[in-house]
């Protein structure tokens, strides 16, 4: 929670700081590892941050069962491989998860839904912590209600775990066709908007302000090559989350290296043409129709 | 790049490093300071700037893609020849004479005489928001400092500016440096400030 130290004027732990984190993570690129080694992969390609995990969504969606916290040992190590900030995830709406991640340190919570869900009506409150959050969604109603939470960031959700990029597009286009909608209503109009996608009013009156979202906006699930990268900045993200596209690609330090640099040039093509030339395999993928309804992690959270 | 003293006819014309990190915050705030802008992401876009911005973002990712694309010779040349520059948190570790418990291989710009340890204020959950007195300022600046990095030595530069008795604000000829966000601020006296320096009025 926001706090005085008493020393002085010092404030720790307000939305400034908190949505400010991910300000300067912006047109940078957020990569799964699951070891110190891949950490150092990931920082040594140019990440802006990495997301420590024991399984990337991929080898969760093949393993199934429940999908937990991370072993807060594994997480140890990877803070201590790099220098770059380091992410971990807590399933949706628990709770002392995210005290364990935080207590740990880390730098931002993923209350993510490529872990099994652990409260089904709530989701944690994220107001009382000082680490920030970042929060998936799948349309705008759900990016206000986890800000409304307290998340000072937020990411589109895609299908982590099927490097297919179709649901992630689908994700961006539907809050970005939502923002557009804003544009045309009346204050009254509003309050009925306000109710039909669930979102509070104000926070709602605030993206029609803005023109987007009041926090940094990443896209996640199902980015696999440079070019999947730079289409999704190029329809307005400010970031990329990238899971299993690093580590189940045939050369994982050459793609990760790519995606990044991808990620920064992604308005040149020419640029996009030399640095996708010989990356190798991008990890297999998966179709949309081939995965069972119950296993779409998407619908996880609400 | 004009040195005169007298307000310029034309607006400056101030490019800011356009890799990652919050590269748009400052495009916006300086052209608010009615200055023209321009993104850097080339050497060749460093031609005919009259001043530089090294935003914030992760200093290593920044170093790497600057090494990557072939703009970090550059870019020390430029500042090397007396571009007036600014840089913020990450901007601040890439100006530094030397980081402590930097990469190995890192190796920035080497402009400015200061000496500063990445993160040295701590992780995340240790940032912080801190009113500042900043020298030229009438009143206090709201700072923002994210994963800042900690002055450990100015050298020969001046301090503008002090959090709990560690320089955080510096200025050596015309190089700028902070440790906290004015591009989150809201803010945009600092950024006047620099508009000075790269005017120059504000030399020291």
């Amino acid at each position: 929670m926001a706090a005085s130290n008493g020393r002085s004027n010092v404030l720790k732990g307000g939305f400034k700081v908190k949505a400010g984190h991910a300000e300067m993570l912006k047109g940078g690129v957020i990569m799964d590892v699951v070891n110190a080694e891949h950490a150092r992969i990931a920082e040594d390609a140019g990440a802006c941050a990495v997301m420590a995990l024991e399984r990337v969504p991929a080898d969760i969606r093949r393993d199934g069962g429940v999908a937990r916290m991370s072993d807060p040992a594994l997480i140890r190590s990877i803070m201590a491989a790099v220098t770059i900030p380091v992410m971990a995830k807590c399933r949706i709406g628990h709770t002392v998860e995210a005290q364990v991640l935080q207590a740990l340190g880390v730098d931002y919570i993923d209350e993510s839904e490529v872990l099994t869900p652990a409260d089904d009506e709530n989701h944690i409150d994220k107001h009382a912590f000082t680490v920030p959050f970042v929060c998936g969604c799948r349309d705008l109603g759900e990016a206000l209600r986890r800000i409304a939470e307290g998340a000072a960031m937020i990411r589109t959700k895609g299908e982590a775990g099927t490097g297919n990029i179709v649901e992630a597009k689908r994700h961006l286009s539907a809050v970005a066709a939502q923002i557009r909608h804003l544009a045309g209503l009346n204050p009254a109009e509003m309050v009925h908007e306000a109710k039909l996608i669930g979102a509070p009013v104000d926070l709602l009156r605030q993206v029609q302000e803005l023109g987007r979202l009041p926090v940094v906006t990443f896209v996640a699930g199902g980015i696999a090559t440079p070019a999947d990268a730079a289409w999704m900045m190029e329809l307005g993200a400010d970031g990329v989350f990238v899971g299993s596209g690093i580590f189940k690609a045939e050369d994982p330090a050459r793609t990760a290296k790519a995606i990044v640099t991808a990620t920064t040039y992604h308005d040149d093509p020419e640029k996009l043409a030399d640095i996708s030339a010989g990356l190798g395999e991008p990890m297999r993928g998966l179709e949309m129709a081939s995965i069972p309804r119950e296993e779409l992690l998407a619908g996880r959270g609400w | 790049m004009s040195l005169s003293p007298d307000p310029m006819p034309a607006p400056p014309l101030i490019g800011v490093l356009a890799l990652q990190g919050a590269f748009r915050e400052h495009l916006r705030a300086l052209a608010s300071c009615g200055a023209e802008v321009r993104a850097v992401r080339a050497p060749a876009d460093l031609a005919g700037l009259d001043g530089l911005v090294i935003p914030g973002g992760e200093s290593t990712t920044m170093q790497i893609l600057l090494e990557r694309v072939g703009l970090m010779d550059a870019l020390r040349d430029a500042v090397g020849r007396g571009l007036p520059t600014l840089g913020t948190c990450a901007g601040m570790i890439l100006l530094a004479r030397d980081v402590t418990d930097g990469r190995a291989d890192q190796r920035g710009l080497a402009a400015l005489d200061i000496v500063v340890q990445r993160n040295g204020y701590g992780r995340q959950v240790d940032s912080f928001e801190a009113e500042l007195q900043v020298e030229g300022l009438d009143s206090r600046f709201p700072g923002v400092f994210i994963r800042a990095p900690l002055v450990l030595e100015a050298g020969s530069a001046d301090v503008l500016a002090e959090h709990e008795g560690r320089p955080v604000a510096v200025r050596q000829g015309r190089i700028m440096a902070l440790s906290f966000h004015p591009e989150l601020s809201g803010d945009l006296r600092l950024h006047r400030e620099f508009l000075k320096l790269v005017q120059g009025g504000g030399k020291s």
